[in-house]
């Protein structure tokens, strides 16, 4: 199947889980992570479970934040 | 690494911070990273919101510039004066726009009402991305500072910030 991951569009085989792809992705500091599907975001317990369809568009953003 | 922007993309940081009192305000940051010479940006992959990290580590470590060409005012879901985290719908879309724009994501600034312009100990923190670079207002004193850090293995180190016209 055909992934969008971070404006780039790859292949990868079919029952891809969000988790298996940040592993594929090499994804940097993944506890730090949001993860969007296609605009949605996806809640850090479900990355195992949520499998990734045909043209989705994933993206990886990092939290940014801070204090005083 | 040195940091060049605008006057005016300062002025529009600053501004924004102001109008964002007594909250932390803050935003991100775009442009290209001109690592002696050979500029980089346009189709530059984005992983985690900013710009491939494994690529541009080694560069970020050379006497090049990050080059701001856009600020981003976002939201600060905290709605403190204390912290602040980006709203995270907000820093999707402006992912997305520097992408339409060939622009690479160069990091993000926030913020201190009350404070100088250093990091805090929370900023260092949660200074997750060694190849970013972290931009600090202060509204501390009558006139704004502002100051940019980078922050690699838990340690801050200033960045210094050239002012174009």
């Amino acid at each position: 199947m055909k992934l969008t991951v971070a404006g780039n569009l790859k292949e990868f085989a079919d029952g891809l889980t969000v988790a298996k792809l940040i592993e594929l992705e090499q994804v940097e500091t993944p506890e730090y992570i949001t993860v969007s599907v296609n605009d949605e975001f996806i809640a850090s317990d479900s990355f195992e479970s949520h499998v990734l369809a045909d043209g989705d568009a994933v993206e990886f953003l990092y939290f940014m934040g801070g204090g005083r | 690494m040195k940091l060049q922007i605008k006057q005016c993309d300062i002025d529009t940081i600053i501004a924004h911070a102001q109008a964002e009192l007594p909250n932390e305000a803050c935003g991100l940051v775009a442009g290209r990273v001109d690592a002696g010479g050979k500029a980089r940006g346009g189709n530059v992959s984005v992983k985690g919101g900013y710009a491939e990290a494994k690529g541009r580590g080694a560069e970020a470590d050379t006497d090049g510039f990050f080059v701001v060409e856009k600020v981003y005012l976002l939201s600060n879901i905290d709605q403190s004066h204390e912290h602040f985290s980006i709203d995270p719908k907000e820093q999707l879309a402006a992912i997305k726009d520097m992408r339409s724009l060939g622009l690479a994501p160069l990091g993000n600034f926030h913020s201190h009402p009350e404070t100088p312009a250093r990091p805090s100990e929370e900023d260092i923190r949660l200074a997750h991305d060694r190849n970013a670079v972290y931009l600090i207002v202060s509204l501390a004193a009558e006139q704004p500072v502002l100051k940019a850090f980078r922050v690699i293995d838990g340690v801050a180190s200033a960045v210094a910030v050239e002012v174009l016209g």
